[in-house]
């Protein structure tokens, strides 16, 4: 094993040990996929014809996958400012490791988390109704894992830089709510009005959503081939800035 | 040890639409050899946190160079790193994780495997007084106990250089005289070079073989503490008198142990440095006897760095520190 994959290896088992031994960060983390499920899934029932589908879990899941994937990483550098508040990051920093797995392991963490919860949520979509392709279900959660390690890679980066919460989360809110609405998360942008449509094709999270939900519908054409090159681009640029980030001097 | 010339940093920073260059850090010179603890003392914002930062990797200085354990701070930072121990002043353990892990886990980020790395931290929970402490979390620990973890992570991998950032910082006096125990036995007992940095006297006067004074981003006096506090020149003898009819009598009587400078005088007190004042001590009270001057009070003081520092940089360090 080479040192840069065993140091990341220490600090993704360093985290994921300490947010196990939380249990309001496991409990609330699995028990937000069933809120929606369950609270929100009912409504969208009746509306299965307008949104043009047999199925609509099968809309409804997928939004709901990016949803976790971006919502719950952009809020993964809260961790990195108490951290950085309690001296653990300088710590850290003062090592020989490389800095680039100090935010790797911390990636990998909510990459994990992401992971389980996209399982419960699919399972339980099952429960709940859901049918969809085996193949196009594990390809979307793919996608996801890779927004979710773009938007943890970014907030860890941005909690490095600002060392506040208070900085944080009106920039975080003020990016995720746009991004929320004009992906069509909880309802395809498609039964939205024409310029509604024509502004939500300028959101790269949007060809994404689309994208997993063509994979779930067992579609593997060209909304596919759109949405994984703008996941792919949108993982390597944030996990490139973040990696700088993280290797500056005095950051 | 650690061998420093014209270290600088400065920051730019935004006051309003004015973007404002800070020399935070002005040139600092200054070696330290192995074996020695030698004490940063200096107020707040006098640079000591951004020098000891440059010196363990963690800011890259914006002039001048530095060697550290025998590697430079800027090429080699890596080995720099190897080779140090730096406890900050935020401290190094996470609140919420378990005292034993943390250390553990920091060793490992050094490459030593996870049972040498259990052993190490042991051995050192046994020596900083932590025994019983391995499944503690942090916050449940008391100030001094958490400080000693954070000592005990800075020295898992057994470096030979230590930096410690205001160590005692925040702790009451008795887990400051306890934590001063631990300091000096990590040279007694591992023949470790420390540097710290420190505002308070009684701590640099306590611990350290040599003191670096800094103020304003620049090392303004180095020396023993002895030496330093020789340098106010004396002692001072303050006298209290019982009227103010003995004023200018006493005063006279003063300067002349002063050779001839003149006394400062406050209402009733009249006071003087001289070199030694136990030497003149038994001359004074017999001519103030003779000459009928009722004394309240009389009291020496022994030069304290407080002094030393008022004296080089016109400011009181105490002023500056609370």
């Amino acid at each position: 094993m080479t040192a840069f994959a065993r140091e990341t290896w220490i600090v993704f088992w360093r985290q994921l040990r300490i947010a196990l031994r939380n249990p309001a960060w496991v409990i609330i983390g699995l028990v937000q996929p069933v809120l929606y499920l369950s609270l929100f899934g009912p409504l969208l029932e009746p509306m299965a014809g307008i949104l043009g589908t047999d199925n609509a879990y099968a809309i409804f899941v997928p939004g709901l996958l990016v949803q976790l994937g971006l919502f719950g990483a952009l809020f993964a550098g809260f961790n990195l400012v108490a951290e950085w508040r309690a001296g653990v990051v300088e710590a850290e920093r003062v090592t020989p490791a490389s800095r680039t797995a100090l935010l790797l392991g911390r990636v990998l963490r909510d990459v994990v988390q992401l992971l389980v919860q996209g399982v419960v949520l699919i399972a339980l979509g099952f429960a709940f109704g859901l049918r969809a392709s085996v193949g196009g279900m594990l390809y979307g959660l793919l996608l996801t894992l890779l927004l979710g390690a773009a938007a943890a890679s970014a907030s860890n980066a941005l909690a490095l830089v600002a060392k506040s919460e208070d900085v944080m989360a009106p920039l975080i809110n003020s990016i995720a709510l746009p991004l929320l609405l004009l992906s069509g998360i909880l309802i395809p942008m498609s039964v939205g009005p024409q310029w509604l449509q024509t502004v939500s094709d300028f959101v790269p999270t949007k060809h994404v959503v689309d994208a997993i939900r063509a994979a779930f519908g067992g579609d593997f054409g060209e909304p596919i081939l759109w949405g994984t090159v703008w996941a792919v681009v949108i993982f390597a640029l944030f996990a490139f800035l973040g990696a700088r980030t993280f290797r500056r001097e005095n950051a | 040890m650690i061998h420093a010339r014209g270290l600088a940093r400065s920051f730019t920073t935004r006051k309003g639409r004015q973007v404002v260059e800070v020399h935070a850090v002005t040139g600092v010179d200054l070696d330290v050899e192995a074996g020695e603890i030698v004490g940063f003392l200096g107020p707040n914002g006098a640079g000591k946190t951004t020098t000891l930062r440059m010196l363990t990797t963690l800011l890259a200085p914006t002039a001048g160079s530095a060697t550290v354990a025998g590697y430079d701070v800027a090429t080699q930072a890596e080995d720099v790193r190897r080779s140090i121990g730096y406890v900050s002043q935020a401290g190094s353990a996470l609140p919420e994780a378990l005292a034993g892990e943390e250390v553990v886990d920091h060793g490992r980020l050094y490459g030593i495997s996870k049972e040498q790395a259990t052993r190490r931290g042991r051995e050192l929970f046994e020596q900083l007084d932590l025994a019983g402490m391995w499944s503690r979390k942090p916050r449940a620990m008391s100030g001094g106990q958490r400080r000693r973890l954070d000592i005990a992570m800075g020295l898992v991998h057994d470096p030979k250089l230590i930096f410690l950032d205001e160590p005692t910082t925040g702790l009451d006096p008795q887990a400051r005289a306890n934590l001063w125990q631990h300091i000096a036995a990590l040279r007694t007992d591992r023949g470790a070079t420390i540097f710290l940095t420190t505002h308070y006297l009684d701590e640099a006067d306590a611990l350290c073989d040599r003191i670096l004074v800094i103020d304003h981003g620049a090392i303004v006096a180095g020396d023993t503490p002895e030496a330093l506090k020789r340098q106010v020149a004396g002692d001072l003898v303050e006298l209290t008198l019982a009227d103010e009819g003995g004023v200018p009598r006493a005063a006279a009587a003063l300067s002349v142990l002063a050779s001839g400078a003149s006394p400062d005088v406050d209402g009733l007190t009249v006071s003087v440095r001289v070199p030694q004042a136990g030497r003149e001590l038994a001359g004074l009270l017999r001519a103030l006897d003779r000459d009928g001057i009722g004394l309240a009070s009389i009291e020496v003081r022994r030069p304290t760095l407080d002094d030393v520092f008022l004296n080089l940089t016109g400011r009181s360090l105490r002023e500056e520190a609370a």
